[in-house]
């Protein structure tokens, strides 16, 4: 077994398949392991401002009036599917199969991600329609931040994914555009866990 | 004019005539400098033709000397700003005992606010950052940090931040709500104008610069040390370089999130801090002071690492107790994030809770206690040169000391209950800042100052400003504790109790030495410059130095190191030196990849700090205009594939053994001349 072969860095390595672009992942993917430390002290910085805040609803409504665990459970569905797609497209770019392939399971990822935001956006109006808008209530504002910040996320990471795939298409598979897929799935991943918190502390806990 | 209807408001939003600053004289001087100095420096870079180089050569760079040259530029602007708003401030209080004074009371505090936002934020936070961009990867033996595209986007976000400081100087008030912007004051029902507005842009521009260093940093120590530059072979100031970034990637989130969710309370009428609706500010409390307290050691860490180096390289001995400096380092990285609740013992929580923070507030007293004894032993029985480094250190050590005990009494909540809000915080603060981050700073521009422009900084200025800096910090500090123990309230602009007076007009007359240090700083650059040639050190080595750094030529050629070191030894150009091996042909050289310029850090700084006014001015075009600009600035970078350059093996070799010739025919100098002309930059060691 040859020193390439050796894990450089967490997550799914290049390895033996491209021993060139495995020997430059190990820098630029720790550095996004470190970033993305960074952004999940943000995240639970975020948790902590919602947990302090519950209950604060200043006589509006609270959880039981405004969540709906069928919406929430879908979501949870649909962004734990777009994780295991995204996990499919990296083993089809580590080992090289067919592009279309790889571009078939970025696309599905894309549109999940989509789909996603979509209904998310569908809760946001639902719920704003009902009189639970952010200004409503300090709980109401805490919510808003913290589930709309991991929707930012999510859109920032289909705009991504949309580069990626264009940029597949211009450069071909070449050790940038592998490095930047690499990233990318590592942030799809991580606002899949975010998400999983968000399901378990926000919609599960509020509606017990 | 009419502002509030028809096109005017959509083109400028709520920027009007009434923004510009004729409500004061002295504003309208201010403001007035400023526009005066845009324009001198714009006109002379015209007259002298030097637009284009200093595009290429500066500011697109991605060189990390560079970027570092550059953020300590903007720090000295900065601290140049700031030291004279500390000056006015000190003036008004000496005059103001049943007296106005020449400052209204709002101006002055937007003066107490400018002066604590900028010298955290805009002197302290770049010069750290600026420092130990320039000399770390030099000292871990690597020719780059690890993302030289990020750290010039973190560049010029902190400068879009600075930017920002400055023109708030010239169109609308700045905050008056103190460096740590509390709400409900803060908040749109208190204060609906520009001011926390531009408080909290400039601070967040900051915040995400600092937080993209610290990543950048970490991984740069990580990965990109040379052969056999094991951990704990690194010199020390790289040991408190990580933990800095390390508190920077933890600690800098927090205050992200503090001036995020400010802004939706001023922009969209949220409920985080506001009195009604549910809101509740001890979350902003919490939020500011966990970035706040690590803060502190973010800004600290650095220049104990300074002082390492530079009381062993004056010292000509290795470090003493290097590994308990690492663990004390390691210790108080920690410790910071147990502490923060001590900003606020008296806003609420329990006795218990108190109690709980104030011992660990105390705890932190030992670790820095264990590197005071290790800097002093390093010196005993050391051959100690008294250099303008080596005298702050030594000033450093004695006043840092006197700052701590007071941390100590601080601590305890029942003191803190007494002196809480009063100038006694003030001296603390300001004598653990002063003497543990300016002058470490100071020191390290002076210690490091050859290696980025290839000549030594004139030492007898050096000693004069250096001994303003002191005297100005004793007399303009040290009253403040009596005063605080008097009762003396904190941001007081007008005071009604005779007794205080003759301590603020001390602390007046400290203010003026503390200018007259500044003035001294500048005096003491020109006349270096003048005197470049005779104090050149092209040998590179002007201080008889320890670490890597100083194996290379001065000024350090752009790859650093002509063929990447390897290390077997903790100091290793010591080392070097002693084995007779420091300056040697080397047989194979090769070629050098190097990042190119780019101009994505200027473009996506640029817009984010227009974006950021046309938030403050609710210029909302302009708003989304400048974050769709920092969107696509870095997408379209992501197209750009030829982002290096290769310098030829041949044109390495001939630069590197053009240098080892002039190296040869250079005078040794011993130390006792290491401050004369007759330093070249070679030392006698290595030419024994």
């Amino acid at each position: 077994m040859s020193t390439a072969a050796r894990n450089r860095h967490p997550g799914i390595n290049l390895g033996n398949t491209d021993p060139h672009t495995h020997a430059q992942a190990e820098e630029t993917l720790f550095g996004f392991w470190v970033f993305l430390m960074s952004d999940l002290v943000l995240f639970a910085l975020l948790f902590a401002t919602y947990a302090s805040m519950i209950g604060a609803t200043d006589g509006g409504p609270g959880p039981k009036d405004v969540f709906e665990l069928s919406s929430a459970a879908i979501e949870t569905g649909v962004l734990l599917l777009s994780s295991l797609t995204m996990g499919m497209a990296s083993i089809a770019m580590k080992y090289k199969e067919h592009p279309t392939r790889l571009y078939g399971w970025l696309g599905v990822t894309l549109l999940l991600g989509l789909v996603f935001l979509g209904l998310e956006a569908h809760d946001f109006v639902k719920m704003a329609s009902e009189g639970a808008t952010p200004q409503r209530s300090g709980w109401l504002s805490s919510f808003y931040a913290l589930v709309s910040t991991h929707g930012l996320h999510v859109l920032a990471g289909c705009i991504w994914l949309t580069i990626s795939i264009i940029q597949l298409a211009v450069f071909g598979l070449r050790s940038e555009v592998k490095l930047r897929i690499m990233r990318l799935s590592l942030f799809w991943h991580l606002l899949d866990v975010v998400w999983i918190f968000i399901f378990s502390v926000v919609y599960l806990g509020g509606l017990a | 004019m009419p502002t509030t209807e028809g096109w005017w408001p959509l083109l400028f939003g709520r920027l009007s005539y009434d923004a510009l600053p004729f409500y004061s004289a002295i504003a309208t001087a201010a403001a007035s400098v400023v526009v005066l100095g845009a324009i001198t420096v714009v006109a002379l870079i015209t007259y002298l033709g030097r637009w284009r180089w200093l595009w290429r050569e500066w500011l697109t760079s991605l060189d990390h000397k560079k970027i570092g040259i550059m953020y300590v530029v903007i720090a000295m602007v900065m601290l140049s700003r700031a030291v004279v708003e500390g000056s006015m401030m000190r003036a008004q209080q000496a005059i103001a005992l049943d007296n106005p004074g020449y400052l209204e009371p709002e101006h002055f505090a937007q003066l107490f606010s400018t002066h604590g936002s900028i010298m955290i934020f805009f002197m302290a936070m770049p010069f750290l950052t600026g420092i130990i961009n320039f000399a770390l990867p030099m000292q871990i033996g690597a020719r780059e940090v690890s993302f030289p595209l990020l750290n010039s986007i973190s560049l010029w976000l902190t400068a879009g931040g600075a930017g920002l400081m400055m023109v708030s100087l010239v169109i609308g008030k700045f905050s008056t709500g103190g460096w740590s912007g509390y709400p409900p004051y803060t908040d749109a029902a208190f204060n609906p104008g520009v001011g926390p507005d531009y408080w909290i842009f400039a601070v967040t521009l900051s915040s995400l610069a600092s937080t993209m260093t610290g990543i950048n940093i970490a991984v740069t120590i990580y990965k990109k040390r040379c052969g056999g530059m094991s951990p704990f072979r690194m010199p020390l100031f790289c040991w408190t370089s990580l933990c800095t970034s390390v508190l920077m990637i933890f600690a800098l989130p927090p205050l992200t999130v503090a001036t995020g969710l400010l802004a939706l309370d001023r922009y969209v009428g949220t409920h985080f801090f506001t009195n009604d609706g549910g809101g509740n500010m001890m979350n902003f409390a919490n939020l500011f002071w966990l970035f706040g307290h690590p803060e502190v050691y973010i800004l600290i860490l650095p220049a104990f690492g300074v002082y390492s180096q530079v009381i062993s390289n004056f010292s000509s001995k290795i470090l003493y107790g290097y590994d308990s400096l690492i663990i004390a380092t390691m210790c108080i990285a920690v410790l910071s994030f147990t502490v923060w609740v001590h900003h606020f013992f008296t806003m609420g929580q329990s006795a218990d809770l108190n109690a709980v923070f104030g011992i660990a507030t105390m705890t932190i007293g030992i670790p820095t206690g264990v590197k005071i004894f290790d800097w002093i032993l390093t010196m005993a029985w050391g051959r100690v040169r008294f250099t303008v480094p080596m005298i702050y250190s030594l000033a450093f050590m004695v006043l840092f000391t006197v700052g701590g005990l007071t941390g100590i009494l601080l601590a305890n909540p029942a003191i803190d209950f007494q002196v809480h809000n009063s100038v006694f915080l003030v001296a603390h603060f300001h004598n653990m800042l002063i003497p543990g981050l300016l002058y470490g700073m100071i020191a390290a521009y002076t210690y490091w100052f050859p290696k980025a422009f290839g000549f030594r900084l004139d030492e007898w200025w050096g000693r004069v400003a250096c001994g303003c800096w002191i005297t100005g910090f004793c007399l303009a500090f040290l009253p403040l504790y009596p005063l605080g123990l008097m009762g003396m309230p904190r941001r007081t602009q007008e005071f009604f109790e005779p007794a205080y007076l003759p301590y603020t007009i001390v602390a007046g007359v400290g203010a003026l030495f503390l200018l007259a240090a500044l003035a001294s700083l500048v005096t003491q650059l020109v006349v270096s410059i003048r005197r470049r040639e005779e104090l050149a050190v092209p040998g590179g080595d002007p201080w008889n130095g320890r670490t890597l750094e100083w194996a290379i030529p001065c000024p350090a050629p752009e790859y650093n190191f002509a063929v990447l070191p390897i290390v077997d030894s903790r100091d290793a150009f010591h080392a070097y030196k002693e084995k007779g091996t420091a300056y040697l042909d080397h047989r194979f050289y090769s070629d050098i990849e190097m990042p190119k310029n780019s101009m994505t850090g200027v473009v996506f700084g640029i817009a984010l700090a227009a974006a950021s006014f046309g938030f403050v001015w609710h210029i909302w075009w302009l708003a989304v205009l400048g974050v769709l600009v920092a969107i696509a600035a870095p997408v379209a970078r992501s197209f750009v594939l030829d982002t290096t350059r290769i310098i030829p093996a041949e044109e390495v070799r001939r630069d590197h053994e053009a240098w080892l010739a002039r190296l040869r025919k250079l005078p040794p100098a011993d130390r006792a001349v290491e401050t004369t002309p007759q330093n070249r930059g070679l030392a006698e060691a290595a030419a024994a």
